[in-house]
This record gives structure tokens, sequence and C-alpha cells, in this order.
């Protein structure tokens, strides 16, 4: 499977910031990520798209380890951070997981209050040494996620009470809160309104600027104003992974071409 | 959006759902078939209901009495030539006089003050109104003088048991035909109580020994009391609660989040599962075994009955304690995983306060079972007479003899003085008040750990 074609003149602009080879990964016997190549540049938006059920989920928690967590998952292939092996036996996935933040597809908020859920990855990395510190990261990231106003004068109520697409912008700013290097986003605007999305969106953009971020979209739309790249995944190949601007107008790949215009997915 | 094709336009098209106003056959059947089942489960729980209060109420008729006794109320001069020879006024010198000294004291007390009373029965001996006070009461005196020898030489309102017999008579397990054949107890004694009794002597009064006092011998069934079992109990659960709680929490959390799956694991779980099902009895061989035949402890221990009901729980309580932490959802794992905590934090943070709830009360359940084992602690000796309190546990006193409150009952309804029947029952509800405290603290902690967000 050789169907990658990687837009050479983007290299030079920023380096790479995550470079997967030849990964498979199977869940028992089901081989559900076929071989796949990708770069993943620093201070860029990459999109992944595709039907439902193709590995995109999948391929996005290989890259911060979060397979380790399902027994039945196999990994293969290599997958460098920064040049290092993130699969090494030497690398604590922990570790990684505090430079690479996730935002999962199913909002999971901690059943704590809200400050807390926000608050809890700074405490354990010990990224503050004051309560001020803490308290202005919380507001800070609040405000990131766009749902600041709606919380910020019920700190103390429970995550879990919040409305689904209030708890997914808590977990976006649980996520941002420990300040990771990369950003793996899991379709993080499934459950929001169109206004709250644009402020997701809003963010992505600022975040661009300093971290690398990967989301997994079904809008092509979205991934068309956000991202600077797209992959496109299909029944665990990838298919095409190229420039935004240039999947959707000229995709090079017949699957990419039926998908973006609605023939599959 | 007309794609009706014309054959099909005029014949009327057959209704798929009939009137919303009446019941379609299926709905009838899957509506009685609801009415049957709710009436299925009204039936199982008025069986349940009705056989608890059955119980409850045949234990509360046959054991309320335990807690009542005949006292006689009168005053006692305590003759300073019986119970201090020397006139020292000394502890020790006076602790040499046993208790028939005592004895004699009562008795003639008695026998000077229903004389004085006028309280007097025809044909009856001096030793027959003697005979009347329980052999618990001369102790009892004799333990207060000691406490307080400046009672010697003064006259002391006392409060003594009747014997077992005259309180049966008035308790009705002792009529007066019995009584003309019993050696113990005569009619004319029952007279006799009767006469007392509305003079006002004599009175059923709240017995907080049966409560508070030792087990007493087969000859004063009046004196015995749950004190010691009552203690063994409480520290036996106070020492199962301590080992059973942090090895059962371990071995979950370790079971659960960090064994890998396989082949050892899973043999692990099967034993688990096993040993929940392993007759008690086997445990109290397993504890004769080890603890007493082999480590040496001391029987009759509450320390050793604790270990055998810590092995005995264990199996219950690691299991209860998996399935709770198995119910927080896995979420909740990755998304403390994806902020970057590791798995033991995971766990301590998040996991184990929301399962905290199950854990506490599949801990004081399997606990309250415990409470009520009697079995394996037949087998390590707690059955044995202990008439001495264990002392307190900084003295050693889980290592003291001890009975236990279920092995109470079993020895009392073994015994052949009927009176011990109904502190038999007593004992039992004294041990029902006892899980029902305990599945209380069990709500009350539930309820302070489950501030679910
Ligand atoms: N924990 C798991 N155990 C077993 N199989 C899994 C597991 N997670 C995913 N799979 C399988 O892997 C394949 C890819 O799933 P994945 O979740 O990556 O899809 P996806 O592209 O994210 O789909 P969606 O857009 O619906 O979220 C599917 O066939 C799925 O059945
Ligand atoms: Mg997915």
């Amino acid at each position: 499977m050789n169907d990658m074609r990687i837009v050479e003149r983007d290299v030079d602009i920023t380096e790479n910031k995550i470079t997967a080879r030849g990964v498979q990964v199977y869940y028992g016997t089901n081989h559900a990520l076929k071989d796949v190549d990708v770069d993943i540049l620093d201070k860029t938006v990459t999109a992944f798209i595709g039907p439902s059920g193709c590995g995109k989920s999948t391929f996005l928690r290989c890259l911060n380890r979060m397979n380790d967590t399902v027994a039945s998952a196999r990994v293969e292939g290599k997958i460098l951070l920064e040049g290092e092996d993130i699969y090494d036996p030497k690398v604590d996935p922990v570790q990684l997981r505090a430079k690479v933040g996730m935002v999962f597809q199913k909002p999971n908020p901690f059943p704590k209050s809200i400050y807390d859920n926000v608050a809890y990855g700074p405490k354990i990395h010990g990224l503050t040494r004051n309560k001020a510190e803490l308290d202005e990261i919380v507001e800070k990231s609040l405000r990131r996620a766009a749902i600041w106003n709606e919380v910020k004068d019920r700190l103390d109520a429970s995550g879990t009470g919040l409305s689904g697409g209030q708890q997914q912008r808590l977990c976006i700013a649980r996520a941002v809160a420990t300040n990771p290097e990369v950003l793996l986003m899991d379709e993080p605007c499934s459950a929001l309104d169109p206004i709250a999305t644009a402020q997701v969106e809003e963010l992505i953009d600022e975040l661009r600027a300093e971290y690398s971020v990967v989301i997994v979209t079904h809008s092509m739309q979205q991934a068309a104003r956000v991202s600077q790249k797209t992959a496109f995944f299909h029944l665990g190949h990838l298919v095409e992974y190229g420039e935004t601007g240039q999947i959707f107008t000229n995709p090079q790949d017949p699957r990419t071409e039926s998908y973006i215009t609605g023939r599959i997915g | 959006m007309t794609d009706i094709s014309p054959t099909s336009a005029d014949a009327p098209k057959p209704k798929a759902h009939g009137s919303l106003l009446e019941a379609t056959p299926l709905m009838k059947r899957r509506n009685a078939a609801e009415k049957r089942f709710h009436a299925y489960g009204i039936a199982a729980i008025v069986v349940a209901l009705l056989t608890l209060t059955v119980m409850l109420f045949t234990i509360i008729r046959d054991g309320h009495s335990a807690f009542y006794q005949a006292t006689m109320t009168f005053p006692v001069t305590i003759d300073a030539a019986v119970v201090d020879k020397t006139g020292s006024g000394d502890v020790a010198e006076m602790s040499k006089v046993t208790t028939i000294g005592y004895a004699r004291i009562l008795g003639e007390s008695l026998v000077k003050y229903l004389a004085d009373e006028g309280l007097v029965v025809e044909g009856m001996t001096d030793k027959e109104i003697t005979d009347m006070i329980s052999k618990d009461a001369p102790a009892r005196l004799r333990d207060r003088v000691l406490a307080d020898p400046s009672l010697v030489g003064q006259t002391v309102t006392v409060d003594a048991f009747t014997g077992g017999r005259v309180d049966g008579y008035f308790k009705g397990r002792v009529t007066r035909e019995i009584a003309e054949r019993d050696s113990n107890v005569t009619v004319t004694q029952l007279d006799m109580a009767d006469l007392m009794e509305e003079a006002g002597v004599l009175r059923s009064k709240f017995n907080w020994s049966f409560i508070t006092a030792p087990d007493a011998s087969d000859l004063r069934p009046e004196a015995a009391g749950l004190g010691v079992a009552l203690l063994g109990t409480l520290y036996m659960m106070l020492l199962t609660f301590i080992f059973t709680l942090p090895i059962g929490v371990a071995a979950s959390i370790y079971l659960e989040e960090f064994a890998p799956k396989n082949r050892l694991t899973d043999l692990i779980e099967v034993n688990i599962s096993n040993l929940a099902a392993v007759p008690s009895i086997v445990y109290g061989i397993l504890g004769l075994a080890i603890f007493i035949n082999f480590a040496g402890l001391p029987s009759s221990a509450p320390l050793v009955g604790a270990l055998v009901l810590t092995l005995m729980t264990l199996p219950t309580i690691i299991i209860a304690t998996r399935a709770a932490i198995r119910a927080v959802p896995p979420s909740i794992r990755d998304a403390a995983l994806g902020v970057g905590a590791s798995k033991m934090q995971t766990v301590v943070h998040h996991v184990l306060p929301l399962a905290a709830p199950g854990i506490l009360t599949g801990t004081i359940l399997g606990l309250a079972s415990a409470a009520g084992e009697t079995g394996p602690l037949l087998l390590i000796g707690m059955v044995a007479f202990v008439t001495n309190y264990p002392a307190s546990p900084l003295d050693g006193g889980f290592l003291d003899p001890a009975s236990a409150l279920p092995v109470q009952v079993y020895s009392w309804a073994s015994r052949s003085d009927p009176a011990f029947i109904e502190r038999s029952s007593g004992a039992i509800i004294v041990l029902l008040i006892f899980l029902f405290f305990m599945n209380a603290l069990a709500i009350v902690l539930r309820r302070r750990f489950e501030r679910r967000w």
C-alpha cells in the first residue's frame, strides 16, 4: 500500500512533529489499521477524515499510546515524536501523555467539580507553585475552550452536571491546561452548536501557533476550515494525505473523491 | 412526491395499526404478562416480609423476658464480725472472707426483714427463705463491700435476684405443679414470692447485667450475661475490619487494574470464587491447625477468631470490591490517563473514590455475616466458659479468652436448665441489634462517600 502522497514543499516550512511508518494495529485478529505512514507537522492542524469505523480514532490513540489500555490491541511499526520512538521500551507512556494531550470522542469529565477537572492535570504535573497560579491556568484554559462565561459562577459545581456540549468543552479545557505539545482531538465538535463550534475552531487556530493539532472530524467543512493538512482513511488504510486545499479540490484517489462528494461513507 | 401506481390508487390501503382506543390482542397479552409479573413480585415480597415478621415475633416473644429479672429489695446489715474479723478495715484481709459469709448475712437479713414486715407463710423454714436468694447475690455483695470498705457495720439496701425458679414462676415458666416435683423450689417459696410481690419487696426489674455480666454456670442462670460475648464479638469485628479492608482492597485493585490477563490470574479468579463457597467450618479447622496448633496462639482468643473470620470473609469482600471497581466507567480511567496521570494516580484519585461506597458496603455486609458465624469459632475454642472480661486492647485483650455472641446463643441453647432458653433468645435479640447497628453504619458511610457529582 503506498497511497501516501506527502506534499514535499511543506516539509521545509515546518518540521515533522510526529513521524509514523508502517503502523499496523490489530484488535485481536481484527486488522484495524493497515500500514499507515504519515508525517504530522509542527505548528499545523492536521485533519483525519473518513467513514465511520475506518480507524481514525484508532490511529489517534496510537499517537499517545492510549491503545496500551486496550488489552486486545497490538501496535506494530514505528511512531516517532521529534525523532524519539514513542514505543521504545524506555518510554514511559505517562510522560508521553503529558506531551501529547487528548480530547476523547465521548465527553468524559471527571465526576468532580469543574475547577478540579481543569486543575487536575496541572496539579499532578506540578505546573504551578500556588493557588493563584492554578486559578490563573484554570481560567485561561476555560476561556480558551470557550466555556468560561458559562461556568465562571459555578466552578464548584459538578462537571458531569453540564450539558453534553459544555462537557466536551470542559474536556478541551482540561486537555489544554496541561500545556501539551501535541493536541489530539477526536471529534471535539460533534456535540456542539454552531457558536461553540466556531469558538473551538478559533481555539484550534490559535493553538496552531505553538502546537501541533490533530483533529478527527466528520464535517468536511470543518476540516476545510481549520486544517492545513488532511488525511483520508478508508477501511484501515491511509488512502490519501496532503494539503487540505488540494485534497478537497483535486483529490488524487477515486475513493477520496467519492467520499468528499458524498458517495461513500 | 406522488408515486402511487394507478392500480393501488382506488384499492383501500390495509391499515397497519388499528384504533388507538382498543387494545390489540398482542397488546393485551403483553399487558397480562406484565400484570402477572407484578403479582409475582408482590407475592415474593409478602412472603419475605411474613417470614421476617414471624421470625422476629417468635424471637422477641421468647427472648424479651431475658431482659427482666425478678429482683428483691431489702435492707442488709453488713456484720463486721463476719466480713472483717480482724476489724482492721484492710481490704486484703477482708478478701479472705468467701461468699459463704456474705450468703449468711444476706439470708439472715432477709429472714429478719420478712418477719419485721409481717410477711409470713405458714410452715416456711428459714432455709427455704434463704434459698430464694440467687446464688449470685453474695458474690455481688462481696464485690460491693470490697470496693467500699466503709460499708462494714452499716445497713445498706440490696437489690438481689431471686433464684432462677422463682424468677421463672413470674415469667410463667414454673407452675405450682412443677414446683411440687422440683427439688430446687418448693410451693411455700412460691407462696412467699407472691406475698413479697404484693408487698412490693419483689419486683421485675430491667436487667442490665444480662447485657454486661459475664456468663454464669448452670446453677445460676439468673446471673448469666452477655458481657464477655459482646466484648469478644466487638473485638473480633474490629480486628476483622482492620485485616480485611486493606488486604481486600489491595488484592482487588491489583487484580482489576494491574494484573495481566493470563492463565495465572484466571486461576486466581476462579479460586477466589471457590473460596467464597467453602463451608465456614473448614476455615475453623484451618484456623485450629494453623493459628493454634502451629503458630501457638492461645485458643478462645478474639485475635484467632478474627483471623479465621478474615480468611472466611476475604473472598466475599474481594468479589464485592472488584465489582465496585469494575462499575467505575472506563472513560474515567481514559480521562485520567489522557491528561498524563499514572496508573496509580488514576486508581487513587479517580477509581477508588468512586468505588468507595460499594467497597464499604461490601465490606460491612461481609463483616455482618462474619459476626453471625458460629461454626468456625466453636472449633477454635470460643465456646469455652469464660467469666473474666478480656482486658482492654492496649493490655493485650485481643489474646485474652473471650466468647462471641452467636456462640453464646448456641451454648445457652444447649444447656439443660430451661431458664437458659429465654437467655438464648435474648442473646439473639442483642445479636440482631448489633447487626442492625453495623448495617446502619454501612448506610451512613455509604451516604457520606456517595457525594456523587
Ligand atoms: N477497543 C476496541 N476493541 C476492538 N475493536 C476495536 C476497538 N476500538 C475500535 N475497534 C475496531 O477498530 C476499527 C476502527 O475503529 P475506530 O474507532 O478507530 O473507528 P473511527 O474511524 O474512529 O470511527 P468513528 O468515526 O465512528 O469514530 C473498527 O472496526 C472497530 O470495530
Ligand atoms: Mg472514532
